[in-house]
């Protein structure tokens, strides 16, 4: 069976600087991968190239097997590649519901009809309902995305993508900036999709801590190479992350994250 | 049923529904309620402007598309109806043959407009309507043998909408209903079911994705919506709304020119309506264009009066003059747009919501 998910020697350049270098990586269902790497390592840009935001310069990426590299990011998330995105990315003049609603729709029928009643779609509403509650929105269902406090769009955030039921989900620190408390909603839906065992998973974070939690593997992001491919306790252990992600020379007593 | 009707877009306000019902009563028995041709003449051009601000509302307000070739719709749908009765002759068939000419012409107009540019850049977009109006605008009033120019064109229209036909016998509550009532009712049913087919559009699915993309172009993309088609969509749709705006205000007037269709003035009358009345809300096109064209009729006599009663005072007699009418329109203007920057209907609902 191919890989969900494979980019083959990605590139991209802006101007002179190369923010994601030939990067070649596969990635599978039913596995969580963290993406790890220091700040402007290239991953936010890396996960942009893969779900369409921007073209890459060189290389492919393909979802089972077929070459996507041709579509946008429209033509991509209709194909299931689902994305959250690191710096909150709303509907803000719309209401919370309203902005999950409109994921709902797109993957519906009848998602672009002119002249039936969108407060008709009865389903389209039960299930954007069903997509905040996971992420214990549906208090505030009804406010303007624009009112919401930063944890709660980062949740909005989330349930967006969820709500596109993609094959692929790519979460790009989705606890930033969150409080403490508020966490554990979003780690325990990211353990809850990861359950399930179909589904492919991507996540950015710099919390070493929730990657050692929930990563199966571990890829290693610097300057835009990919330097390290891995299950967890090997790439965190490697000399080349302790380089690389922490910045400093590598130390002969076993350093935490 | 009423839900239906109003596509489940209530008012959600008392004194927007009282307003909004004011002024369906009003222009419903307007032949009846004012009578006189200066009357019938505001409500018909009311009726007029609430298609066309509705329609140009759905580009500015509801997709967040900066668009100034509205007025070139607006003109073609004049010109197509205006020009065939003019060329054929008056008929319905002629009518007929005029609206879907002008429909073709102008949605396909918009539909290459859209092509071309909806993918770039919105000042780009902003940019090249403007070229292309001011070129139609050029065209119109250079082809003068074709179009009559800068004098436009007269013509006569069906023999029931003219002044000397008579419907009935007698008077009904002391008016008599001539062509010109007729040809009212016709103007004023024809917005009724253009603002209602509009206001079924802005609640549809596809609607709620235009507003998607207006809030968040980028995000709309990242759902699966292919943004530069549903903007192509909806610049289509407002043409062809506009064209048939621009169809009944050439049957109203028996005439088409290029000061009543096409001019940049009223591009800028539309974008006030729009602002004032409340921009993303179709009833704000309703209240935007009634408030603005009763100004523009009715607010020279009543500075006139207002001149008149303050004689004697210092300064004021001349402040009120009728001949400062348009420096007094620019202050409401600005002061409206200062106190209401969600327009009247975003501070009605805002009020009470
Ligand atoms: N559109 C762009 N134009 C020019 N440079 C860009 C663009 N997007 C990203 N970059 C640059 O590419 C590099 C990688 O940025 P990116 O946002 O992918 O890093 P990141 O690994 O996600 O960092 P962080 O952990 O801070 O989120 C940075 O140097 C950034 O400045
Ligand atoms: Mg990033």
């Amino acid at each position: 069976m191919p890989p969900v998910l494979e980019t083959r020697g990605l590139t991209v350049r802006f101007g002179g600087h190369v923010a994601v270098d030939a990067v070649s990586c596969a990635f599978h269902a039913g596995t969580l991968t963290a993406i790890v790497g220091p700040n402007g390592a290239g991953k936010t840009t890396y996960f942009n190239l893969m779900s369409g935001q921007i073209p890459a310069t060189s290389g492919d990426t393909l979802l089972e097997g077929e070459d996507i590299s041709g579509l946008g990011a429209a033509g991509r998330a209709q194909r299931g590649i689902g994305r959250a995105f690191q710096i909150t990315n709303l509907f803000p003049n719309l209401t919370v519901a309203e902005n999950v609603r409109l994921a709902v729709q797109a993957r519906g029928r009848g998602a672009a009809s002119l002249f039936s009643l969108w407060s008709r779609h009865r389903d389209w509403i039960e299930r954007a309902d069903h997509y905040l509650a996971l992420v214990n929105l549906s208090g505030v269902r009804d406010t303007l995305a624009a009112a919401l406090p930063h944890g709660d769009k980062r949740k909005l955030e989330v349930a967006i993508m969820m709500a596109l039921e993609p094959k692929v989900f790519m979460f790009d620190e989705p606890t930033a900036g969150m409080s403490v408390d508020e966490v554990p909603v979003i780690l325990d839906l990211i353990r809850t999709l990861k359950a399930d065992g179909s589904k492919t998973i991507l996540l950015v974070e710099h919390k070493m801590d929730v990657v050692r939690s929930l990563a199966d593997r571990i890829v290693v992001l610097h300057n835009g190479k990919l330097v390290a491919d891995g299950d967890p306790a090997t790439v965190i252990a490697s000399p080349v992350v302790q380089e690389a992600y922490l910045g400093q020379a590598p130390k002969r007593e076993a350093a935490h994250g | 049923m009423l839900t239906s009707i109003l596509s489940g877009d209530f008012p959600r306000s008392r004194v927007l529904t009282a307003i909004l019902l004011a002024i369906l009563v009003g222009l419903a028995l307007a032949p009846f309620l004012f009578p006189g041709a200066a009357a019938i003449n505001t409500a018909a051009k009311i009726c007029i402007f609430i298609v066309l601000v509705a329609s140009y509302d759905l580009l500015l307000g509801y997709t967040g598309i900066v668009s100034f070739a509205h007025t070139m719709f607006f003109g073609i749908g004049g010109y197509g109806v205006g020009l065939a009765l003019y060329t054929f002759g008056a008929s319905w068939g002629v009518i007929g043959v005029g609206i879907l000419a002008a429909l073709l012409v102008g949605v396909t107009l918009a539909f290459l407009i859209g092509l071309l540019s909806l993918r770039v850049r919105a000042i780009f977009f902003a940019m090249i309507t403007l070229a292309v109006a001011s070129a139609f605008l050029i065209l119109a009033t250079q082809f003068s043998e074709f179009t009559g120019g800068e004098d436009g064109r007269s013509f006569s229209v069906p023999q029931v909408l003219r002044p000397g036909y008579r419907l009935l016998e007698q008077p009904l509550f002391g008016t008599v209903v001539n062509g010109r009532i007729l040809a009212y009712y016709l103007v004023f049913v024809a917005a009724v079911v253009l603002f209602l087919v509009a206001l079924r559009v802005v609640n549809s699915p596809f609607g709620r994705v235009l507003q998607a993309i207006r809030e968040n172009d980028m995000r709309a993309e990242a759902l699966g919506y292919r943004v530069v088609y549903y903007r192509t969509v909806a610049n289509c749709l407002a043409a062809g709304m506009a064209v048939l705006a621009g169809a009944m205000s050439a049957i109203w007037l028996r005439y088409t020119g290029p000061d009543t269709t096409l001019s940049f003035a009223i591009m800028l009358d539309i974008l006030l309506m729009v602002v004032i009345g409340g921009m993303g809300t179709l009833y704000g096109a309703v209240i935007g264009a009634t408030l603005f064209i009763v100004a523009q009729n009715y607010l020279q006599k009543l500075m006139g009066l207002a001149s008149a009663a303050t004689e004697g005072l210092p300064l004021i007699p001349k402040l009120v003059h009728p001949d400062r009418w348009l420096l007094l329109l620019g202050i409401l203007f600005v002061l409206s747009v200062y106190f209401f920057p969600t327009g009247i209907v975003g501070r009605l609902r805002g009020k009470s919501g």
